[in-house]
């Protein structure tokens, strides 16, 4: 609790997962001041992943992804701006100036800004038909693509690009997915487990092919054409382009803020501005477990950053200090994975890719450094906690199902 | 609901908030444990807390998972999708994720046999 926090005027700008969980979490921390939650769109805040899952397959409505209803804002005292636009973080003044005029003080500033879609640069990359996956009304627009028999062709095989295909296929729709990578979720997991997805998809009747670039994409009558490096074109309805996420740092950086791909700021959300903090997707953050400064695009971090950045503006000593931790689900597959290895040297199975679900190790000098499960997720909580320990453990211990994964972590 | 009146329905007559349901053998569960079962309809979760069992609804207020796949904490159940958790005893959601608590159900062992009652 900080009494001496009294009535400074905590503003957080960005009203997504992390800015809306954070407004909250400081009321949770005993924080009695005024807060104001800034955000561009118009939605309260949000968790995202229903965005390529069940809101694109038209099965969940917006207001279930919602974090809390409209109202509840006003109820915490939370001052929720939304469609707001800011121009300008004035640092001097400690000021925010709006797009459409006006600004507001603050005392202490929280920064959630999020990140945005990348664009992928090439010649007709922002075509009409050329879908990008970020927000709500991306989905909805993408959501009218995805009409039985229509054809699909997704950039991309990474978590945002297989979960539209997924979702696609579920609804009908005809898919081919490119990727100019050798493999499939390369940023994510391991080739083995990779290939693994991949087939997955080709039993759903996905085109997958990889190792593929997209050199132009065309409007040809009431479709579109992409043309391949290879020469070859491939013809679809539309298009639905997933290649990573760029942070809106660009408030930041024009304030003189240190940034480098995301705001920089420490394991307490510290910016290198004592007024200002950052949290969620729009941070490159120094993760102690880790050992390095991080940027994630996650669910995960956005909500416990969020929480625990909130909780240091409310005058908490705890850093933030988590095994990151990434999911996704396609078709009837769950797939989780923890940790961020900069390099491992063995990958542990425990099962096989044929059981019903298994759990793959990835040890670093006998230490487990990241874990992928699938359709495992009891084994994901074990797995964490052994690589927030980063003890070396027996790895034939670990392949081993008779040996409980709780006696391991211990 | 009009229904005609059984020999049964005397018989559990004394219940008037519902009837004890079969869902296990008590030896199915052990201390610290968890085991999700279905009850007519509903998915349900029993845990056994150092010997004392407990019955909350299975599926995580959050997102479509089974709390019965999830890490038994103490008293706490984790999601294992998310990490949302809830207080067995009580079915109280612990912060987010979660939006909402879960329900509880009154359970007993009665003849080897673990038994829930479901609301009326």
């Amino acid at each position: 609790m900080s009494a001496a926090a009294g009535d400074r005027h905590i503003v957080i700008v960005g009203a997504g997962h992390a800015g809306g969980r954070a407004a909250e979490a400081l009321r949770a921390a005993g924080y009695k001041g005024p807060v104001t939650l800034v955000g561009e769109e118009r939605h309260p805040p949000y968790e995202r992943p229903p965005l390529s899952k069940e809101l694109l397959a038209g099965i969940m409505p917006i207001e279930k992804i919602y974090l809390r209803p409209q109202e509840t804002y006003a109820e915490l005292g939370i001052d929720l701006k939304l469609g707001a636009r800011v121009a300008e973080i004035e640092r001097r003044e400690q000021r925010l100036r709006f797009a459409e005029g006006g600004s507001i003080p603050y005392d202490a500033l929280l920064l959630t800004a999020g990140a945005r879609a990348r664009r992928l640069p090439i010649p007709g990359g922002e075509g009409p038909r050329v879908l990008y996956l970020r927000d709500v009304e991306d989905a909805l627009r993408l959501r009218a693509s995805l009409e039985p028999g229509m054809h699909l062709a997704v950039i991309g095989a990474g978590f945002i690009g297989l979960e539209v295909a997924a979702t696609a296929r579920k609804r009908g729709v005809a898919v081919t997915v490119l990727e100019l990578a050798p493999h499939v979720l390369a940023r994510v997991v391991p080739p083995e487990l990779g290939d693994f997805v991949a087939a997955l998809h080709r039993r759903n009747g996905v085109d997958l092919r990889t190792g593929v670039a997209v050199t132009a994409i065309e409007e040809a009558g009431d479709k579109v054409a992409l043309r391949l490096q290879s020469g070859e074109t491939v013809s679809a309805d539309s298009v639905a382009i997933g290649v990573g996420a760029v942070p809106n740092c660009e408030l930041a950086a024009a304030a003189g803020l240190a940034v480098d791909d995301g705001v920089m700021v420490d394991e307490f959300g510290r910016s290198s501005d004592s007024a200002i903090f950052g949290a969620g997707d729009v941070t490159r953050h120094f993760n102690p477990i880790v050992g390095r400064a991080i940027r994630l695009e996650a669910w995960q971090n956005a909500q416990n950053q969020g929480i625990a950045v909130a909780k240091v503006m409310a005058g908490s000593a705890e850093p933030c200090a988590e095994v990151p931790w990434f999911w996704t689900d396609q078709y009837d597959m769950n797939l989780q994975t923890a940790g961020a290895p900069a390099a491992w040297d063995r990958l542990i199975w425990r099962g096989a890719p044929s059981d019903p679900g298994f759990t793959v190790f990835y040890l670093a000098d006998g230490k487990p450094v990241a874990a992928t499960t699938v359709n495992n997720a009891r084994d994901m909580r074990f797995a964490r906690m052994m690589i927030a320990r980063g003890k070396p453990v027996d790895p034939a211990a670990l392949a081993d199902k008779a040996v409980k994964l709780q006696d391991l972590a211990r | 609901m009009a229904r005609v009146a059984t020999q049964e329905d005397e018989v559990m007559s004394e219940d008037t908030a519902g009837e004890w349901v079969t869902v296990a053998a008590r030896s199915a569960l052990k201390p610290g444990d968890v085991l999700g079962v279905q009850v007519k309809d509903k998915e349900i979760a029993v845990f056994d807390l150092d010997g004392t069992l407990y019955a909350t609804d299975n599926q995580c207020t959050h997102a479509f998972a089974y709390l019965s796949d999830g890490w038994l904490d103490g008293d706490v159940i984790e999601c294992p999708l998310h990490g949302g958790r809830f207080e067995v005893k009580t079915g109280k959601g612990l912060g987010p994720p979660i939006p909402c608590d879960i329900k509880t159900y009154p359970v007993r062992v009665s003849g080897g046999d673990i038994q829930i009652k479901l609301d009326g």
